[in-house]
């Protein structure tokens, strides 16, 4: 994939992120491009199964594509937040550097720069949640546990996952993936948050508010920074309407 | 497996029974989750002999009570409200440490009914630990509005315990609870459950690491398989210990768990986790049945107090009532007191005559002041603060402003600790302990201390709403609330660290238990009594002693660059400061000494204005007191610094305003 389908990729996926589709002019807008070159990438892209494209409704990623935008989306902010954290680079300037560094980085040095960084979760500039990392790991531990073993060993996800923040009221998913450190780990694992378990949101506050949730019948209130941490495959039933 | 004991728990068993030659003291612990009733329960069971401390070098509360029954004298400990044993927090390691230590004869482990799953899963925990366990399932009531029904014989089966269901809150099922612990305590060495097992893979292990544990004679604390367990799982304190008198068994057991780990694709402490969660799952599937149930009363308040839009309004509505009330039904029953020891005695501060009557007439005095103008103004706000702790009303608030608390490098819980400050400061300093981390306790703390207690919002209402009008007074209030922010938000960024997320139980809302409310109020005024009375009975005779020997005055002229050239103030400002330092609304009452009860007589309503708000943030002797025990003489001059700081930063800029 080239460096500019990828940055399409990106810029879709950030403006489907509320659930809408994302219109030509939007990602013209975005990407300071004309909407004639828009709409012969999205054909391109649409003929390679990333994204579903009709003209005039706008466009959605295919799973696949979320997968893959996702991937180049969080390599993008993780490097922000290693440009901003380690080296001290600017917020005015993090955005820029990590677009043209981005499309270089490998598997392998993405997976040593989160664990560097300590998987970080929002980033540095606007406090955009970084996506999961598509690794078949159940938590940040285990990915620090197993640092020898090779990506192939490791095996990657069969499903993309969001973060519990991100769901809606009402919308259900199983727990697959629980970023940070040891102790909230162990924290949530406690109440209940093991991998594989169901849970349902219940309420979302606002600006950025906690949500709670149920899980094994008991009621949570998480934080944003905790929510924001817990990844989960969402219930197809759910998504579906 | 169901004889597995521990033989020196059984000896220590036998040492305590020897010093109670007549096997009539027993001693039983409640352990189980927080919001499961366990207060309540320990409430019932002991009334009012209670004594309430610390666990030693711990800020962990520690109750304990008698309970005298059948002829048996019986000890009952309440242990904080945990969630695992996996010292993660205080609270677990003096739970664990104590029942590992002091060998209670039962540990009764409080279920909250609603939530099985969740509890069994302490549950197993405390049954890895081998020692005599009985189950109280409580607020059977709520389960059952819920739709949820228990076979309870089916659990004490499947857990091998004896379980005893119950709804405290209406006394029902505590005599069986008391009758059924004795047996089991009376008849300890049969009554050890079996632990519970997990799956064969993790069996293994575990067998193994404990047939090595054995034989290196590690067992006189911890049976050999919770401390396999916890080995395998990377618990700190157990594989320092073990570390040190056998390091081929830790060593065993950094492979082992590595081999589960490699098995499973997990960290051993995830897999067991997960196992006993498993199980717990399995139990609380085969002994409980969900019906639908209609949406109660309670459902629907639920969803107005967490609305998006509603939930903010109602969390407004609460804390601004809770003041009222405090400020409307105090005022009452201040006069009530007030009238009533008036007539017992003038309490007109005494500033001739021999030292010795002086310094009496300022004990005399701190104590008619606490008694007629703090304890009335607390009591009713402990008592509302009490029905929305207990109800759930306060974690719906906390919810609601856990973004709001973010502002301040805070999450949501923070709020209780706060609100609590609106009335006392003291207590709530002590209530920071519900934070998790150090950081986040001292950063509360700070909060606290800008919060305007009743004492300081005495001299907000006798100054400014009385001279300036109200709308002065909110106004200040309103301005205190933009200082907790604005310091909050500084001190945030420059205390290293960083927040730990907001992981909270929203238990369901339930109508409060008067018991439960009563205690809850009582504790913190007898808190209040215990830590702040004596400081300001004595406080305020030092203070009336020093400024009848004339000592004031240099320290008056000294303080008068700030006070008249700074702060805009009449000169006796400086000395009203130094009272106010003793008890905060010594203020206000020296100022009417002094001036009159008409204080525009000497002061400006602008002046007014300037000493009620620098007046209302410094903190007094008891508060800096209460925070260097707490955090240490540091942090606390810290806090204090910041505080004085502010007041006089804030003062200053009025008075520039003003003109004065």
């Amino acid at each position: 994939m080239s460096a500019s389908s990828e940055e399409y990729m990106e810029a879709i996926y950030a403006l489907t992120q509320n659930g809408r589709r994302a219109s030509t002019s939007e990602i013209s807008r975005r990407l300071d491009v004309s909407p004639a070159s828009v709409t012969e990438m999205l054909k391109k892209l649409a003929d390679s199964g990333y994204v579903n494209y009709s003209p005039y409704q706008g466009v959605t990623l295919t799973p696949e594509g979320t997968r893959l935008a996702g991937k180049m989306v969080r390599r993008h902010r993780l490097l922000e937040r290693f440009l901003h954290d380690l080296l001290k680079i600017g917020n005015d300037r993090v955005h820029k550097e990590a677009c043209e560094m981005e499309h270089a980085l490998s598997d392998e040095t993405e997976r040593a720069l989160c664990q560097t960084l300590h998987a970080p979760s929002k980033c540095p500039d606007d406090a955009a949640l970084i996506p999961a990392c598509d690794l078949a790991f159940s938590s940040c531990a285990e990915c620090r546990r197993f640092r020898g073993k090779n990506l192939e060993e490791i095996g990657r996800r069969d499903a993309n996952l969001v973060c519990v923040g991100s769901l809606g009221e009402n919308q259900e998913g199983t727990v697959a993936f629980i970023r940070g450190d040891n102790r909230t780990l162990r924290r949530l694992l406690d109440m209940g948050l093991t991998p594989g378990t169901r849970l349902k949101v219940l309420r979302v506050a606002p600006l950025g508010g906690p949500v709670e949730i149920e899980v094994r019948g008991s009621r949570l209130a998480l934080g944003d920074e905790i929510a924001c941490n817990i990844f989960v495959k969402k219930d197809e039933a759910a998504t579906a309407f | 497996m169901k004889h597995y004991h521990h033989e020196t728990g059984l000896r220590n068993r036998a040492r305590n029974r020897h010093a109670q030659p007549h096997g009539r003291h027993l001693t039983f612990a409640l352990a189980g989750n927080a919001n499961v009733g366990k207060s309540v329960i320990f409430n019932h069971l002991t009334g009012a002999r209670q004594s309430i401390g610390n666990w030693p070098g711990k800020t962990v509360e520690r109750a304990t009570g008698t309970l005298r029954v059948d002829g048996y004298d019986i000890t009952i400990v309440d242990l904080p409200g945990i969630y695992s044993l996996s010292t993660f927090s205080q609270e677990e390691l003096v739970s664990r440490e104590y029942i590992a230590h002091e060998k209670p004869d039962v540990v009764i482990n409080i279920i909250g009914a609603p939530v099985l799953e969740r509890n069994l899963f302490f549950t197993l925990q405390l049954l890895e630990m081998g020692i005599p366990v009985v189950v109280c399932l409580n607020q059977m009531d709520i389960a059952a509005k819920q739709g949820i029904e228990i076979d309870s014989a089916r659990l004490a089966a499947m857990l091998g315990v004896e379980v005893v269901p119950a709804v405290a809150t209406a006394g029902r099922g505590i005599q069986e609870l008391i009758a059924t612990a004795i047996k089991v305590g009376e008849n300890f060495r049969r009554n050890i459950p079996g632990p519970p097992r997990y799956g064969e893979k993790l069996e293994g292990v575990i067998g193994e690491l404990s047939a090595l544990i054995t034989s290196a004679g590690l067992t006189e604390e911890y049976p050999s398989r919770f401390l396999a367990i916890k080995l395998l799982e990377g618990d700190n304190a157990i594989t320092g210990a073990i570390s040190q008198r056998a390091p081929q068994v830790a060593e065993a057991a950094r492979r082992l768990s590595q081999e589960i780990a490699a098995a499973c694709d997990q960290p051993a402490f995830m897999v067991i986790t997960a196992e006993r969660y498993a199980l717990a799952s399995r139990i609380a599937r085969e002994v409980q049945q969900k019906k639908a149930a209609r949406p109660s009363l309670a459902d629907r308040l639920d969803r107005i107090a967490t609305h998006k839009v509603y939930g903010y309004i109602f969390s407004l509505l609460v804390l601004a009532g809770l003041l009222a009330w405090t400020f409307t039904v105090g005022a009452y029953l201040s006069e009530l007191l007030a009238q009533a020891f008036s007539f017992l005695s003038p309490v007109e501060p005494q500033f001739t005559g021999s030292l010795w009557s002086i310094a009496l007439n300022g004990l005399y005095g701190g104590f008619v002041a606490g008694v007629t103008l703090v304890v009335p103004y607390v009591i009713p706000f402990y008592l509302v603060l009490a029905v929305l702790e207990d109800s759930g009303i306060l974690t719906r608030i906390a919810f609601m402003l856990d973004s709001a608390m973010h502002q301040i490098g805070l999450h949501g819980k923070a709020i209780i600790p706060i609100i609590l400050g609106y009335g006392c400061n003291v207590p709530a300093i002590y209530g920071t302990r519900i934070m998790a981390s150090r950081r986040e306790r001292v950063l509360t703390a700070l909060a606290i201390t800008f919060a305007p207690c009743t004492a300081r919002t005495i001299i907000i209402l006798g100054m400014v709403a009385t001279f300036a009008g109200i709308h002065w007074a909110l106004a200040l209030y309103a301005l205190n609330l933009l200082i907790i922010l604005g310091v909050g938000k500084i001190a945030a960024r420059i205390t290293p660290g960083e927040l730990t997320g907001l992981i909270m139980e929203m238990h369901a809302f339930k109508v409060p238990s008067p018991r439960v409310i009563f205690n809850q109020t009582w504790a913190h005024t007898r808190s209040l009594i215990i830590t702040v009375f004596p400081i300001y009975i004595i406080g305020s005779a030092a203070v009336q002693l020093a400024y009848a020997l004339g000592w004031l005055e240099p320290v008056n002229r000294a303080m008068s660059f700030l006070t008249s050239g700074w702060l805009g103030l009449p000169l006796l400002a400086g000395t009203l400061l130094i009272f106010g330092a003793a008890r905060k609304e010594l203020i206000l009452l020296r100022a009417v000494a002094l001036a009159g009860s008409d204080l525009l007589t000497v002061f400006s309503r602008e002046q007014l204005i300037v000493l009620a708000l620098v007046g209302a943030i410094y903190p007094c002797f008891a508060t800096a007191g209460v925070l260097t025990r707490e955090f240490g003489g540091k942090t606390a001059w810290a806090i204090i610094g910041s505080n004085l700081a502010v007041a006089l930063i804030i003062g200053g800029v009025f008075a520039r305003i003003f003109g004065l």
